[in-house]
């Protein structure tokens, strides 16, 4: 994995909050621009490293282990 | 057949002489067990005031960061058959022009795969299919993709889908080439439909001529709007045939009988310019006050149409009001002629984009940025340089604030001498 995205995870496992808007993800990465940071970004998507939390008009990130949100919204925890 | 929930309120909204939603869904209901609960839901949320719908989630397809938008019911006890009810956005061919096979298909998907209820359009232009479970929202994708080639729109902070009126396939007065407009800008902006990074939605909408039948002024970020630079094109001949009774006003949009026009009163007096004059015998135009407002057009269409040099007018800034009451777009390019591979335009787009991704806060949309720092600092952004034409009224509209480093000399102000010498 990139060094980019390694800071990316663990600035993301450093996070209070378990969903962080994209504005707030680039910070771990301060000397890329907003659209360098989102291949780095996307590309942890798509590794599966990190999850999109949409609420229909807002899009968030998380990380896949924080909590089994998908389990939560289905009423099944 | 006898539903499952009684809904007795529901039931209230069939009475009357128009459509009735409800009426529509029961009769998808005799058929679909989730149409059946979301009736009970539905009923249930009426009697209690209270929602059961939890709005949001991780659902979507893979690599995709939007086009489908997670919904459970909080009472999946009561109501198994709507414990997931997600929706999923389509994108809409350009001017939503399709063929009736591709609409059946996309009903035997949604019937076979999802509630069988849709949403034809929603106000975002997108095909709307409104609850499936999430086992089939992969299917139902690949479906789509594979045998209809259409996608899925966007949602979330993502490049909304774009939409455009029905542009030059069947309105005379478009000026530009809507659709191909549509297409392009889909096609170009792929990565920002589907892999969300904006600090919010980001919509454009292109409407053929400032008749704005898409609204792309009042709900765009970014309204493409046709317009002209020359001059508006007169048949005399035909001006004279309207006076006389010959043609129907708005042809005949609004009345079914021919009458004489009154010129005076019906088109002249209210040109919000007051740029045209009839003299008995022909109209006159002052083309450098016409603020394109499609009035004497629209009431005249066969004597009236737009000049010949064509193109569009950029504007920025449009929403709803969520977190700032509604806005409506500013000009922010008077003219651009909009000619395919319409570069020009993409590379305003990209400087606008890497302002916006830069400096907005989360949440916040384009306009709501360009009110906040002001106009002066989005030009900056954008390398354009400011016009008369980007304001209503000069020093009027505090949407444009001076930058002291352009004025000679600067300026200073003492808020609290100006505070004495003002004080009531």
């Amino acid at each position: 994995m990139s060094d980019e995205k390694e800071r990316i995870v663990e600035w993301m496992k450093q996070q209070k909050k378990s969903k962080q808007y994209f504005n707030d993800v680039c910070k771990a990465v301060p000397e890329l621009n907003m659209r360098q940071a989102k291949k780095f970004i996307n590309e942890l998507v798509a590794e599966g490293k990190l999850k999109y939390w949409s609420s229909g008009s807002t899009t968030m990130y998380m990380l896949p282990s924080e909590g089994d949100v998908a389990k939560e919204e289905e009423g099944m925890a | 057949m006898a539903l499952k929930h009684q809904t007795p309120m529901l039931d209230e909204l069939e009475k009357g002489p128009w459509p009735s939603f409800v009426s529509d869904i029961k009769k998808v209901a005799a058929r679909k067990p989730m149409a059946e609960d979301l009736l009970g839901v539905l009923e249930l949320s009426y009697k209690e005031k209270e929602g059961h719908w939890k709005h949001g989630g991780i659902v979507g397809v893979f690599g995709y960061g939007g086009g489908v938008i997670g919904r459970y019911c909080d009472r999946p006890d009561l109501f198994p058959n709507v414990a997931h009810f997600h929706t999923m956005r389509v994108n809409q061919p350009a001017s939503k022009f399709y063929t009736t096979d591709v609409l059946r298909k996309i009903c035997d998907i949604w019937e076979a795969k999802g509630s069988g209820l849709t949403n034809m359009h929603g106000s975002t232009g997108d095909i709307i299919l409104l609850g499936t479970t999430t086992d089939q929202l992969e299917p139902i994708f690949y479906e789509l993709t594979h045998e209809l080639g259409m996608d899925l729109g966007g949602s979330g902070s993502n490049l909304r889908t774009p939409e455009g009126c029905v542009g030059k396939a069947r309105c005379e007065w478009s000026c530009i080439d809507t659709q191909d407009i549509i297409y392009d800008l889909t096609m170009t902006f792929q990565d920002e439909l589907h892999r969300p990074a904006f600090p919010y939605k980001f919509k454009f909408k292109c409407s053929g001529c400032p008749n704005d039948c898409v609204a792309a002024i009042a709900r765009s970020d970014c309204s493409i709007i046709g317009t002209w630079r020359d001059d508006i094109r007169i048949d005399q001949e035909a001006v004279r045939a309207y006076i006389g009774g010959d043609f129907l006003p708005h042809a005949g949009g609004h009345e079914s009988t021919k009458r004489a026009l009154d010129i005076q009163a019906e088109v002249i007096d209210l040109c919000p310019t007051h740029c045209m004059e009839w003299d008995g015998k022909n109209l006159k135009i002052d083309n450098k006050n016409c603020v394109r407002c499609m009035h004497c057009i629209t009431i005249m269409p066969r004597a009236l149409r737009p000049g010949v040099d064509t193109g569009a007018t950029i504007l920025c800034g449009a929403k709803a009001p969520i977190l700032e009451g509604a806005q409506l777009s500013s000009v922010i390019i008077p003219f651009i002629k909009m000619e395919a591979p319409y570069d020009e335009f993409k590379d305003f787009v990209d400087k606008l984009w890497n302002y916006w991704m830069e400096h907005g806060k989360n949440r916040e949309r384009l306009g709501e940025l360009i009110q906040r720092q002001g106009l002066g600092a989005f030009l900056k952004a954008c390398e354009i340089t400011p016009d008369p034409r980007m304001i209503n009224t000069p020093r009027f509209n505090p949407y444009i604030f001076y930058d002291p480093a352009d004025v000679p000399g600067g300026w200073e102000h003492d808020p609290k001498a100006f505070r004495e010498r003002h004080q009531a």
